[in-house]
């Protein structure tokens, strides 16, 4: 049930303009509204991109999330990459790597 | 009058948001190109509304209350949802056709439970299309959303038959309508697999669609789209609608896997309607 709270907020952020605002001026009130683990709390906080996806928030959820956060593209997936480095693989959801962490495009070889 | 037009695109957000990162730039502008011309056929068709068959991104369902199919029938929508510098598409207002969605819809539930929505936000899913067909955001919108995220999905024979009720609602209105349905084949978005594109399973799928093969269509698992196409590969959905809706054989006018930076195989293609 956790997770679907998780991804609820960040649906509901990602859509509403004014919960962006809440979130940059006051996310404590903000994750008041829901019932949260201490981890998910504090991978919001922080704009954890990695945590979050090995916690198995929806791949197109994120997405979203981390361009609200002005992440760039392959940062973005470089933090995804660190997420399963650091917590191991994707606990939930459908948007597992299957790829084994490599890149698949030549501009970020070449970056 | 009836539908006047039908074809399949692709909607990933790399392709607007992404487009100065592409390093194979022949090869991209050949995919705007033939969006281009896509364009000027909805237009030659004399299309008075735009049925968009999208798979959308949580920019208006969740898991509290997901539709499998859903129909829009606003006066006005407001997209994109995501942040604009990064889909390179200027947050705007478009067009809805109400009445005529209505009529729509009244009649694809004489055989499809549907749903409808009087307020809907766009997401890449349906931004990046009409960022191609209508620039000028000129010809009023009908959204359709199919759930191709949140499994349980619905399955591919009902997809069909949604199509097909959407063929029946068009041709019984006077409108001239155009429909595209637009998903990715296979692509693993929004992971670090991003890129990623098993192209054999893009051309077979293809190839299946354009001769518009119902029972070869239909024969998909989700779980061996699952393994050969990623969970993008479940958007296949949107484009079985638009073959369902079109009836005849399909013309591919442009495919490539060479731009991976976009996340998807690209596509560009319409149907003969039959």
């Amino acid at each position: 049930m956790s997770l679907y709270n998780l991804q609820k907020f960040l649906y509901e952020l990602n859509r509403d303009e004014s919960i962006q605002k809440q979130y940059k001026d006051d996310i404590e009130t903000l994750l008041s509204n829901y019932i949260l683990t201490d981890e998910e709390s504090d991978a919001l906080r922080k704009g954890d991109i990695g945590l979050l996806y090995v916690l198995g928030v929806n791949g197109q959820i994120l997405m979203h999330f981390a361009a609200f956060l002005g992440i760039e593209w392959f940062d973005y997936l470089d933090k995804m990459r660190d997420g399963i480095e650091d917590h191991g693989e994707v606990r939930d959801g459908v948007y597992a790597m299957t790829g084994g962490g490599k890149s698949f495009t030549s501009e970020e070889e070449g970056k | 009058m009836s539908l006047v037009y039908t074809g399949v695109l692709s909607h990933a957000p790399g392709i607007t948001g992404r487009a100065h990162m592409v390093e194979n730039v022949e090869k991209r502008d050949e995919f705007y190109s033939a969006l281009e011309s896509q364009r000027q056929d909805i237009v030659n068709s004399g299309a008075e509304a735009i049925i968009v068959i999208a798979a959308e991104h949580f920019a208006n369902f969740f898991m509290n209350n997901m539709p499998a199919y859903c129909i829009g029938i606003s006066e006005n929508y407001e997209g994109p949802i995501e942040d604009p510098k990064w889909l390179a598409i200027e947050k705007t207002q478009i067009p809805g056709a109400p009445d005529l969605g209505k009529r729509i819809t009244r009649s694809v539930m004489e055989t499809v439970d549907v749903s409808y929505s009087e307020e809907w936000k766009f997401d890449h899913g349906i931004m990046v299309p009409l960022n191609f067909l209508t620039p000028r955001y000129d010809i009023p919108v009908i959204p359709v959303n199919i759930n191709c995220q949140g499994p349980p999905l619905t399955p591919l024979h009902r997809s069909w038959a949604f199509g097909e009720a959407l063929r029946r609602a068009c041709d019984a209105v006077p409108e001239k309508i155009a429909l595209v349905g637009t998903g990715g084949i296979s692509h693993w978005p929004a992971t670090p697999d991003s890129g990623k594109i098993n192209e054999a399973w893009d051309r077979e799928f293809l190839d299946k669609l354009m001769r518009n093969d119902k029972d070869s269509l239909l024969s998909y698992s989700d779980e061996d789209t699952y393994r050969d196409a990623g969970q993008g590969g479940f958007e296949i959905r949107t484009f079985i609608t638009a073959a369902a809706a079109a009836g005849g054989e399909g013309d591919l006018h442009f495919y490539t896997a060479e731009l991976p930076i976009f996340a998807v195989g690209c596509t560009v293609a319409s149907f003969s309607l039959s």
